[in-house]
């Protein structure tokens, strides 16, 4: 009996041979329809956007009358400051992030010290304290920071900062760092290299790849969070594109059309994010993320 | 370094003195107190210094806040009046409230449904889309995109797909296999079966990637031997397939599960609780209760207890995998 390999690609033995076309045709109708059923709403997002005057009661993947009109009367409400909020939030919180999750990294991953046990430990519960466990007390604390007293409502600085540590990141870059070889550490201190050079010049270059990943899931985190964005927010006008497109929604004034086109904004960033580091994304699923 | 000094010169004087007795004490506490000193100036400053953002952020945004909470939920919390502390009050209210014992009953249907609807559908995605081939590869990145798409945005779609009338985007796809028109979002007898298949739809491809993952790392020859053996598709995947994917989904199931507890963008967007009440869950009604009725004492004492149920479980989890892992 030849069994050959290749039949075994798959756990359900899908068959690749040409001739077998009953069942590469149940294959491919099963894709079609899980492609449709999980693309085509973001699909219709996008018709919808495009489309003039779209009536809830008649989407479709192809819009009637394709113009620009909704994201005008977008532009009217104030779309692209939302758009803006979103914006420099995601790109001041990752960039902080990144930075931050490379600094404690680097103490975890490359020292021995005394408290490093306790420091992984800390670094462990903030994962259980998500914003939704903590929002109340956040919200007051964001409206008046212990020692400084200066409060954050109302500015962008109050989303950016509490996300700019994420145990997540920290951990999945410090996993990465355990990994580069000590030598070329001790070879780099033979030649006369301090702890900054050490670290810009022979640790950081080798972890691209995590960095990659920490960034690619880092922006995900970040465009995705409501509650905090909501809670710092002192008036409509400090939302985030994402809670806005709430407050759009809810105005009698604003039709299906420019709701969409706001929803068609939020999306393309992390479309665009996604497509661009896809290999990272896929990769810090399936490594890191049954941490969390 | 002053503070150093004397006792450095004290620790040489003891062993000048005390040459008879503890002579070779003083001679092993030498180079003990050497380490020491390094370690303080180099080896754990350095260290510290990095984590130093970090520790910071975490501080002020994280562990403030939770102490706060605490410390808020044991008061009524009035704004300009003065806060009065009633001790456990706040919980044995909420506790006893029937609204919260509603939302958490939904909850608990809503993280369980969801998380076992994804786990399914993203158990038949990945035995579809596994392989090699470059149009699997271009289907699985499309079938991944709603992970990647923000909840509030995923929100407003199916809100308009759930459109009630009988002209509605989701009533007219469903009208041509004969069924419909439903109400979905809009009855208070669909409305949480609504918000899950939604929660569903969005997290089951993530589960798909997981599993395929766990699809990879099974060895081929064992499906060579069950066919072989002449075991059915179905009894492979049975026997063969399910038996080694069993780690991974357990943990999965039970680490997606207990995050579902803290459910709150999917139903603020999608329904915001209503109608009357029918997809309130644990945070929503937390939500209401300290921004709406500013009740931020009350408010504290629930979000403390959603942290309680998880941190006990997701305990509970770790110590549970640890002990497998150890055997």
């Amino acid at each position: 009996m030849s069994v050959n390999s290749s039949r075994f690609d798959s756990a359900i033995g899908w068959s690749t041979r040409p001739d077998a076309w009953v069942g590469r045709g149940i294959r491919v109708l099963l894709s079609a329809l899980a492609v449709i059923l999980f693309c085509g709403p973001l699909l219709v997002i996008f018709s919808g956007a495009f489309d003039h005057n779209p009536d809830p009661t008649q989407l479709s993947v192809f819009p009637d009358n394709p113009s620009l009109i909704n994201f005008k009367v977008a532009g009217e409400n104030k779309i692209w400051d939302y758009l803006a909020n979103s914006l420099i939030i995601a790109g001041g919180a990752l960039l902080l992030q990144l930075a931050v999750s490379v600094f404690a990294a680097y103490a975890l991953a490359r020292k021995k010290f005394r408290g490093q046990a306790i420091a992984l430990l800390v670094i462990l519960a903030t994962m259980m304290l998500p914003e939704e466990v903590i929002a109340i007390p956040l919200s007051l604390v964001i409206g008046d920071l212990p020692l400084v007293h200066v409060s954050l409502k109302g500015t962008l600085l109050g989303v950016i900062l509490p996300l700019g540590a994420w145990g997540f990141s920290i951990f999945v870059m410090t996993e990465f760092m355990k990994e580069i070889p000590a030598e070329l550490e001790e070879a780099a201190k033979v030649d006369g290299a301090g702890e900054l050079r050490l670290f810009a010049q022979i640790i950081l270059p080798l972890c691209k790849p995590a960095l990659g990943v920490i960034a690619v899931f880092g922006f995900n985190m970040i465009w995705e969070q409501y509650l905090l964005p909501l809670i710092v927010a002192a008036d409509p006008s400090d939302y985030t594109l994402t809670v806005a497109l709430l407050a759009l929604r809810s105005d009698d004034m604003v039709g299906t059309g420019i709701v969409l086109a706001g929803a068609l904004l939020a999306l393309v960033p992390s479309l665009i994010v996604y497509l661009s580091l896809q290999k990272s994304f896929l990769r810090g699923i399936t490594t890191g993320a049954i941490k969390g | 370094m002053t503070a150093v000094h004397p006792a450095e010169k004290n620790h040489w004087d003891t062993q000048d003195v005390g040459s008879t007795a503890s002579g070779g004490g003083a001679v092993e506490t030498h180079p003990v107190r050497r380490r020491r000193r390094r370690r303080l100036t180099g080896a754990t400053f350095i260290p510290w210094l990095f984590l130093f953002p970090a520790a910071l952020i975490f501080l002020v945004f994280k562990f403030i806040p939770m102490a706060e909470g605490i410390r808020l939920s044991l008061f009524e919390v009035r704004p300009f009046l003065g806060d009065i502390f009633v001790g456990f009050k706040n919980y044995a209210t909420i506790l006893q409230d029937e609204k919260f014992l509603t939302a958490s009953w939904h909850t608990l249907v809503l993280a369980g449904g969801q998380t076992l609807g994804a786990m399914l559908i993203g158990f038949f995605l990945a035995l579809l889309l596994e392989g090699h081939a470059k149009s699997l590869w271009f289907v699985r990145s499309a079938v991944f995109l709603p992970v990647v798409a923000a909840t509030a945005v995923i929100g407003e779609i199916w809100r308009l797909f759930f459109y009630p009338a009988p002209e509605g985007f989701l009533n007219e796809v469903i009208s041509w296999v004969g069924l419909g028109p439903w109400e979905y979002i809009h009855n208070t007898d669909t409305s949480l079966v609504s918000v899950m298949f939604v929660g569903i739809w969005k997290h089951a491809p993530y589960d798909m990637v997981l599993i395929l993952a766990g699809l990879a790392g099974i060895d081929r020859q064992q499906y060579e031997a069950a066919a072989i053996d002449g075991a059915s598709t179905l009894q492979r995947i049975w026997n063969v397939t399910l038996p080694a994917l069993r780690p991974v989904i357990t943990i999965l199931l039970t680490l997606a599960a207990i995050r579902g507890l803290r459910v709150f963008t999917e139903v603020y967007v999608l329904t915001g609780g209503g109608p009357a009440g029918s997809t309130d869950v644990w945070m929503t009604r937390v939500y209401t209760t300290a921004f709406e009725q500013s009740e931020a004492g009350l408010a504290s004492a629930g979000s403390v207890l959603l942290f309680l149920v998880t941190l006990v479980l997701t305990v509970s989890v770790q110590w549970y995998r640890r002990r497998k892992e150890a055997r």
